[in-house]
């Protein structure tokens, strides 16, 4: 057990001082860089708020990396899911004003997380069928996806008040999630995304299903002699992890900007795989690690401000510990002997 | 006799493998005490011994793999550097894994040039290499077509390649690691045919094994291992089966004994069945308290009759029954229902996730089922139970409920796979090659279930390359070949002799072979 937490620890910890030396480089003590961060993060009750807003779509895309890479389906493709999940959010939220919010709210979330559902579908039937490689095909359809969304916020779904700016009609105000702090950012969606991956920690550890789409990802031949619908349960899980990601793209709509713009994710689906990784794909281990990258992304903003070293320290940061994470579970699975 | 090319000169008649007091431990257990042995020139020595008994660990320390605790290697009188595999191989010392390690996308030429030319040289001597592997594979009789790629080869050829690929290197002291594992029959009294002449052409060769036949067949000496020790030596010519099985397990086996039975209604009847192109028109019909032995060299399309009746595969034509019904073809669920254990051929990727644990191996096949789910949720206390109980009566060995299935030997996973399929007292099991790899202790433990499952009432369909275990054990027997059956004979009425003839296909309609 204690071997479970000791790779996430001992990588972070990799990670932070592997990028003290960058900082060193950029010309700052990097305790006063690190110092920065934390306090940018957490130091006010602004900052918490924002941390917590900038983690709650990494969770939903770390929930929707964990839950396909378990059952092996590499499903890269949670950035172009996030984002057609967002547009159809856009598309049907301008079919519901003056509806009430209890009735917008969930079919919105629920519109957003289908439409991540069907893009997923596609690249995985084409692996069923025809055994395509879902990385490529995942991979690519995140560019198809952005383009599409940049089509049709350029013309069908174009905000007409917007001043010519590319941006989507905005979200009827009754779709407006409910913030969970006054005059902050941070709305329920949080909420929804930790329920979510209790929920997919529950769904994983103790069904049936869990089991069964477990059995898939480590041994398909063995699954398929034990009775196991190979093809049905890679389907569910895919969908799952598609709506996932859909519903990222939803939540971040219907919570934070109204509106779809083709910089309404910054990198959030790409992210989403680092902070699942770094969790060991453990559901609840996301919530975790959603909350380290969230920490380091909206600290850094603050740390460069004052200090004047690059944010990308942060995008570097995250990626050095995904480096160390595969370092460290080489070391905690297998032990070095001679 | 001079070795083969330009190996390290040796002038003295002593020992040219000297083996002094090797002792590995790996944590808490102890795989190697203190061995010592000698190999002679021109020699072939058999390593005997269970699975698990510390022969590989003892070659891989003689190759470089491992590093001894204590006890050192000396090749023709020098003192091998420990850990070191180069310094094995250029003392003349070549090594055939049992699992091959070739690249199956290169040429069988390229997989034995592989590590003998500098990654800076400019240019790569071909002809030469060419020259000088067909030079060996005429001298040993190992032909393999030099530009096949190693994917398209069979696995006995493989192993020609590997062995090849230890010549090349200027080996004159040959260890191989279970080189019958994976072979059939048919291709083992080959290598033993090579084998000899390599020891004739003055080779040394090391033989790990535990099959009794093939070491009384094969080797001058015979050295037997039992828990990391040294526990006897003796020369072939004077020792048997039954001494050398003694002192392999350390007590005598007991064979189980095959009681008369009285077949009751017919269970499972094929009329006509084919799959796809490998499987055509079988006949066959297996009744209850019946024990049927498909026997046949592999890849006679023994695997699609497993898979078919374990539900992973379906026919093309024909009719299949089981119990008056449909059989419910590829329907898994359905089986396990109706209650038909299976055991599949490989254990390894079909009856076990490795990675998980012993109750969920357990458990898998019947994880819908009560009292393992409820409301869609595993009852995993129930399963655990479940486990603990299949590991106590089935004799299982090597973790408890909660160990991954992989920490497991092979035997010890077989008698978890039966136990999970003999549970619910199946009326209906399929055993498809369930001793291969075994050793003679598990091996007598699933024969044991076996016959069991059939005094209960069971049909049993064994399906297995073992003569010796389908004469022994089958009432009756029918026999692959080319993907149709042989009619059945009484195992009573059956020999060596007319079940060769069978095997050879000489008994089938439409298929005439000069035998």
């Amino acid at each position: 057990m204690w071997l479970a937490l000791a790779a996430p620890l001992m990588a972070v910890l990799g990670a932070m001082i592997l990028s003290a030396g960058l900082i060193r480089l950029a010309g700052v003590p990097a305790l006063d860089a690190f110092g920065e961060i934390l306090s940018n993060a957490f130091g006010s009750r602004l900052a918490i708020t924002e941390t917590l807003t900038r983690a709650t779509p990494l969770m939903l895309t770390g929930l929707a990396a964990a839950v396909a890479f378990r059952a092996r389906i590499w499903n890269i493709g949670a950035e172009g899911q996030l984002y057609i999940g967002a547009l159809t959010v856009a598309a049907l939220g301008t079919t519901m004003t003056g509806w009430p919010a209890a009735m917008a709210i969930p079919m919105l979330m629920l519109g957003g997380a289908l439409a991540g559902a069907l893009l997923l579908l596609l690249p995985l039937l084409l692996r069923l069928r025809f055994g395509v490689d879902e990385v490529v095909t995942t991979l690519l359809l995140n560019f198809i996806a952005v383009l599409f969304v940049s089509l049709m916020i350029e013309g069908a779904l174009k905000d007409p008040m917007a001043f010519g700016w590319p941006q989507s009609m905005p979200v009827p105000i009754e779709a407006e999630l409910p913030k969970l702090v006054e005059r902050t950012r941070l709305h329920i969606g949080l909420l929804i995304a930790i329920v979510l991956a209790v929920l997919v920690y529950v769904l994983q550890s103790r069904t049936l299903f869990g089991l069964r789409s477990r059995a898939v990802g480590l041994n398909p031949d063995g699954a398929r002699f034990a009775g196991v619908a190979i093809g049905r349960t890679l389907i569910v899980t895919g969908c799952l992890s598609g709506a996932l990601a859909g519903l990222a793209g939803a939540i971040e709509v219907m919570g934070v900007k109204g509106y779809v713009t083709t910089d309404l994710s910054p990198g959030y689906g790409y992210t989403g795989i680092l902070v699942a990784m770094l969790a060991a794909l453990h559901p609840l281990g996301v919530v975790a690690a959603s909350l380290f990258a969230a920490t380091l992304f909206v600290g850094a903003d603050g740390m460069s401000r004052a200090l004047g070293v690059p944010t990308y320290i942060a995008d570097v940061t995250v990626a050095l510990s995904l480096l160390t994470m595969l370092v460290a579970l080489f070391f905690t699975q297998y032990r070095v002997r001679r | 006799m001079p070795g083969i090319g330009s190996g390290v000169e040796f002038e003295a008649d002593g020992p040219v493998l000297e083996l002094t007091g090797i002792t590995k431990r790996f944590g808490e257990t102890l795989a190697n005490d203190g061995i010592s042995l000698t190999l002679a020139r021109g020699e072939v020595l058999a390593l005997l011994g269970e699975n698990g008994a510390g022969k590989t660990t003892l070659m891989s320390i003689l190759f470089g793999h491992y590093t001894p605790d204590a006890g050192t290697v000396r090749v023709k009188g020098r003192t091998l550097a420990p850990g070191r595999p180069r310094a094995a191989i250029a003392a003349g010392v070549g090594m055939v894994h049992q699992h091959f390690s070739l690249a199956a996308n290169l040429s069988v030429l390229e997989n034995v040039m592989t590590g003998t030319e500098s990654l800076w040289s400019w240019r790569s001597a071909r002809a030469d290499a060419r020259r000088r592997l067909d030079h060996i594979a005429t001298r040993f009789g190992l032909q393999v077509a030099p530009d096949a790629l190693v994917a398209d080869l069979s696995v006995g050829e493989r192993q020609r390649v590997e062995i090849l690929k230890a010549l090349y290197n200027d080996a004159d002291i040959l260890i191989l690691d279970e080189p019958t594992a994976v072979l059939t029959d048919q291709e083992a009294e080959r290598l033993f045919a090579t084998l000899r002449d390599m020891r004739a052409q003055g080779l040394s060769i090391v033989f790990i094994s535990h099959k009794l036949d093939q070491v009384l067949a094969a080797a001058d000496r015979i050295t037997v291992i039992r828990g990391g020790r040294v526990v006897a030596e003796r020369q072939a010519a004077a020792t048997d089966k039954a001494e050398l099985a003694e002192l392999m397990v350390g007590r005598t086996i007991e064979r189980p004994v095959r009681a008369a039975s009285c077949p009751g209604a017919t269970v499972l009847q094929a009329r006509g069945v084919s799959v796809d192109t490998v499987l055509h028109e079988l006949d066959f019909s297996l009744r209850a308290g019946e024990l049927l032995g498909i026997i046949g060299v592999s890849g006679n399309g023994q695997s699609a009759l497993g898979q078919l009746l374990c539900g992973v595969r379906r026919a093309r034509a024909g009719t299949l029954t089981l119990f008056d019904a449909p059989f419910p073809q590829g329907d898994v669920d359905a089986l396990v229902t109706l209650g038909v254990g299976r055991v599949p051929e490989d254990r390894g990727s079909d009856g076990a996730i490795a990675d998980m644990s012993v109750w969920e191996n357990a458990v898998l096949e019947r994880a819908s089922h009560p009292p393992f789910q409820r409301a869609g949720f595993v009852q995993a206390d129930a399963a655990r139970r479940h486990a603990a109980e299949l590991i106590e009566r089935f004799n299982v060995r090597g973790g408890g409920p909660d160990h991954r299935i992989q920490l497991l030997s092979g035997g010890n996973i077989q008698k978890l796979i039966l136990g999970r399929s003999l549970v619910g007292e199946p009326r209906l099991l399929i055993a498809a090659q369930p001793t291969r790899g075994l050793d003679e202790g598990a091996i007598a433990a699933v024969h044991e279930r076996l016959l069991e499952a059939r005094a209960n009432g069971a049909a049993v369909l064994l399906i297995s390359e073992d003569l010796d275990e389908v004469m022994r054990l089958s009432d009756r027997i029918q026999a692959i070949v080319k993907g149709r059956l042989s009619d059945s004979i009484d195992t009573g009425q059956a020999d060596a002799r007319t079940l060769g003839l069978m095997m050879s296909g000489a008994s089938i309609d439409g298929v005439t072979h000069a035998v």
